[in-house]
């Protein structure tokens, strides 16, 4: 019973792990979706929204949920600039490597991380809320259950916020204008040019959205982590796991993928060891890539369209 | 004169340090001629082949590990892993390249990112065998002076140098780059690309594994998050040949001088030292936006900047 107790308890909290890493993994979806590059200074994003989450938090008592409308749109600004002057200019530029573009993130990476750590200092940071210690257990609510589970108030907030911002991006995605104009980018530019579809403009818009929503992800994240400067590599690596494992571009696999790998790192944590869990993340990014290659989005097509 | 160039560079290095130099002058050197080897390997790999990897730290810490662990557990000489290093990068990029081959451009560099990372995690916690984040020291290294370490990275500099001018002046240099400018059209006019990627890897992998090993016997440190380090050492792989053009033949070497010499200028001004990632990030992005092909690839653009002659 003890068993089945840890393993359920382990499959709760990799599942509410798992709503974030998807929100983690649903930005840089996007951004790849649309503008077919990788993102590798996705995590630095986080990194920066994290750390106005945290100094809106000391300084002025704002609740960290509180800052996700502060943070997000202060983040999409900074990346249609990033978009703007540092990646467009890059993208018309005749070059011998054409993962330029990717070399380049990486270096926007380094200067976002090293200014933090020059402004900042290496400190770890965390937001204590009062409410942190919250938690729920199974057995207040049914006295006679035979097993025990507990969700912490913070992890099911930011597991709901997650989700609500999911909803949200799909319906914006799906249902609007602009949303339509955004995944005809990613389908096909030139067919979208042709449509009358500022494409430029659609490319900017969507960095900017993918900054906003790991920025969102960012201030959900920290109530329950803690912040430091070099935070951001291990979140980009997440984020380009998740999309790998969900197939490139696709929302849907994005969040199944967020979910699959929050349960499988919390099941390596309990069951193998704690400091195994990021090879139980790339192991399951290498099995993806060769079992796999098209993501969870391949599976989901075969089944709708194998009839 | 440029005939020459090769002959006097050689010359300077192989004069320069009985002109009495200090042990720092010497350091500097013994940095700079073992990170012109790992950028040659590397620019052999993504420079001419066009497979972008980010993940050369892996087969750097593979070989320093091969030389610590012959040390540590096995008692013998560390000098030993410089010749076994070839047999375990060589295995362990191979395994590594079946599996990361199949992938193109940017989801290439992020599977060999990817790959570094395993690597280091699977080091730190294989305690039995590579003493964790302890990492392994040398009680005693074999000589006290720099001038035998100097003269060894110095002719496996030499040898790379010339084994890449060979390699690429046989058809296997004209099939990798072939697959760098079309892999699709590289395959259908008859090449195995993925033969052709897979000896670029594992050759590029082998060279860089021996210059981990001989950090290992030259610094007598190290531990994981040294030799896996993915800024330190995969992104200042990158950066070397970036800065310094290319595929090209002396992009390597001249980015390599410019990089330990930044290094060394950021490490001693007082209060740079922690922006040392802003800078080296910042003239990352100058160079991609400026000069994407590098000093060496883009000399002329520079030339005409600076007037010296008009386009």
């Amino acid at each position: 019973m003890v068993q089945l107790e840890v393993f359920l308890q382990t499959l709760v909290s990799g599942l509410l792990l798992g709503g974030l890493y998807a929100l983690i993994g649903l930005g840089m979806t996007l951004i790849m979706g649309v503008m077919k590059i990788i993102n590798l200074a996705h995590g630095e994003l986080m990194m920066v929204a994290m750390y106005i989450a945290y100094w809106l938090f000391t300084l002025l008592g704002i609740d960290p949920y509180l800052a996700v409308f502060i943070a997000s749109p202060a983040l999409f600004i900074l990346g249609v600039l990033i978009q703007k002057y540092l990646i467009t200019p890059v993208i018309k530029v005749e070059s011998i490597l054409p993962e330029n573009q990717v070399i380049l993130t990486v270096g926007i990476g380094m200067v976002l991380a090293s200014l933090a750590t020059v402004f900042f200092k290496s400190d770890y940071r965390s937001t204590p809320v009062d409410y942190a210690s919250v938690t729920w257990y199974l057995t207040d609510y049914w006295a006679n259950s035979p097993i025990e589970l507990s969700i912490s108030l913070l992890w099911a907030v930011s597991f709901f916020f997650s989700i609500m911002i999911t909803i949200a991006m799909w319906f914006f995605l799906s249902r609007t204008d602009i949303g339509k104009s955004i995944r005809a980018t990613s389908q096909d530019s030139d067919a979208a040019i042709l449509m009358g579809i500022n494409v430029n403009r659609m490319r900017s818009l969507s960095f900017g959205l993918g900054a906003a929503i790991v920025a969102a992800a960012g201030c959900l994240f920290i109530p329950l982590y803690y912040l430091y400067p070099a935070l951001g590599g291990q979140f980009t690596l997440i984020a380009f796991v998740i999309t790998i494992l969900g197939g490139l571009g696709s929302n849907v696999g994005a969040i199944i993928g967020g979910l699959v790998l929050g349960v499988f790192e919390s099941m390596t944590s309990t069951y193998i060891g704690m400091g195994w869990a990021p090879v139980g993340r790339f192991s399951i990014f290498i099995a993806a890539l060769i079992f796999l290659p098209g993501g969870i989005a391949s599976l989901l097509h075969r089944r709708r369209f194998g009839k | 004169m440029k005939k020459y160039m090769p002959f006097i560079t050689l010359g300077f290095f192989l004069i320069f340090p009985m002109l009495g130099v200090s042990t720092y002058v010497m350091h500097i050197f013994i940095l700079l001629l073992m990170w012109t080897t790992i950028g040659m390997s590397w620019n052999l790999l993504s420079g001419y082949c066009g497979q972008v990897s980010f993940g050369h730290a892996a087969f750097f810490g593979i070989g320093a590990y091969t030389s610590g662990i012959l040390y540590s557990k096995l008692s013998m000489s560390p000098w030993l892993g410089l010749p076994l290093s070839v047999f375990t990068v060589g295995i362990l990029s191979f395994i590594i390249g079946l599996a990361v081959l199949r992938l193109r451009g940017p989801f290439f560099a992020l599977a060999t990112l990817a790959s570094g990372e395993v690597f280091r995690v699977t080091a730190e916690n294989m305690e039995w065998l590579t003493s964790g984040t302890l990492g392994i020291m040398l009680q005693q290294r074999l000589w006290v002076s720099k001038l035998p370490y100097y003269y060894i990275i110095l002719s496996i500099t030499v040898a790379v140098f010339l084994l890449m001018k060979y390699l690429l002046s046989t058809k296997l240099g004209y099939y990798f780059v072939a697959i760098r400018e079309d892999q699709d059209a590289a395959e259908s006019l008859g090449i195995n690309t993925t033969l052709y990627k897979t000896i670029a890897l594992i050759v590029s992998a082998v060279v860089t594994g021996i210059a981990g090993a001989f950090y290992m016997n030259y610094m007598g440190y190290i531990d994981p998050h040294i030799v896996f380090a993915l800024h330190d050492i995969s992104i200042i792989t990158i950066m070397i040949v970036m800065v310094g053009g290319v595929a090209t033949q002396w992009g390597p070497f001249i980015g390599a001088v410019i990089m330990v010499l930044l290094q060394e200028v950021v490490r001693s001004i007082p209060g740079l030292g922690a922006m040392h990632q802003a800078i080296f990030g910042g003239l990352l992005i100058f160079i991609i936006i400026f000069l994407p092909n590098g000093i060496v690839g883009d000399f002329k653009k520079i030339k005409r900047f600076f007037g010296l002659r008009s386009a």
